[in-house]
């Protein structure tokens, strides 16, 4: 807490006298000097007031990690800062769904190829994940099977959440990030 | 020329130099663009951010500064942090279920390699062995069979 011999980290990297009511103080202490400096050559120390002002008090120790968090990714990276990190997992995130998309479509396989009204027309893995695009959701067809009904319909229907959580969420890039 | 000013320079109300920083990545025509960077990172930090970084990539880093700054406004406890952490959620997630599916493919082939694996024919084999050896052992009534 800040107070006349104290002053928190902020207040003495400004230079200023530490208020009792000091808004930064609570969460920038005088042992990690670091901490606001990074804060501040990124956002400002006043925008970063500004902020904390706008928000409810017991929000401002998450508010304040993740602007150290953004300056520090900002500081390592200072063209793309998070946005970096960001890219990369949405990245990894499509990767995974891919190959989701072909394991559903395996067992799908296999699972046909256990029916034998279907063993005639079974189709490749192909066909099975054009189907699901077309279709957009695959659960119909993990309906038709009574094999390991429960188990599988689970794990099918909680992939397709995945992936459908995924299609449907906001796509940050409009353009090419690396020119 | 007051007409030409980009988005940076009519927020702060003041001329736009022909050397602008601002100019080339915060049109006129996009006011909001510069508006947001403006109200979280400050006009002048922009600036300064802007110009330790070589030409060829300001435009990345502005555009890059743009989305963090609308992130946190849209979260303003979180920002961008709230889109890494629901990623990081979405690739455990997706990991899990690949693991789970794969298991069970595995677990499909493991069955059906059993179902093909004929047993009766081995065991045929093994008893035809057991009579080879019998018979030898035995030539009496190995006699009857040839």
């Amino acid at each position: 807490m800040g107070s006349g011999n104290s002053p928190c980290a902020s207040c003495k990297l400004l230079r200023r006298r530490c208020a009792k009511d000091c808004i930064f103080a609570p969460y920038f202490p005088s042992d990690d000097p670091q901490k606001f400096a990074i804060v501040h050559k990124v956002f400002g120390a006043s925008n970063v007031s500004k902020m904390l002002q706008e928000l409810p008090i017991h929000q401002r120790a998450d508010a304040v990690s993740s602007l150290v968090y953004e300056a520090n990714a900002r500081v390592r990276d200072p063209v793309y800062g998070c946005v970096g990190a960001i890219s990369y997992l949405q990245n990894q995130v499509s990767e995974l769904q891919m190959q989701l998309a072909v394991a559903q479509a395996e067992i799908l396989c296999i699972q046909m190829q256990h029916e034998p009204s279907v063993a005639a027309a079974i189709p490749n893995p192909q066909q099975i994940m054009e189907f699901q695009e077309q279709n957009n959701n695959n659960n119909e067809l993990t309906h038709h099977h009574h094999h390991h009904h429960q188990y599988l319909n689970f794990a099918a229907a909680s992939s397709s959440n995945v992936i459908h959580d995924s299609l449907s969420r906001e796509t940050f890039f409009g353009h090419d990030m690396v020119s | 020329m007051i007409s030409g000013r980009c988005a940076a320079c009519k927020n702060q109300r003041r001329k736009c130099p022909s050397d602008c920083i601002f100019s080339p990545y915060f049109p006129a025509n996009d006011p909001q663009k510069f508006a947001c960077v403006h109200k979280i990172y400050g006009g002048s930090n922009v600036g300064k951010m802007l110009q330790g970084i070589p030409t060829y990539l300001r435009e990345q880093t502005a555009n890059a500064l743009y989305l963090e700054a609308k992130w946190r406004i849209h979260d303003p406890v979180y920002g961008s942090v709230g889109i890494i952490s629901s990623l990081y959620e979405q690739i455990k997630n997706a990991e899990i279920e690949l693991a789970k599916i794969q298991t069970q493919i595995t677990f499909y082939k493991l069955q059906t390699q059993h179902v093909e694996a004929e047993p009766n024919s081995e065991v045929l084999q093994s008893q035809s062995s057991n009579m080879e050896q019998f018979e030898w052992d035995n030539p009496t009534i190995a006699s009857w069979f040839n």
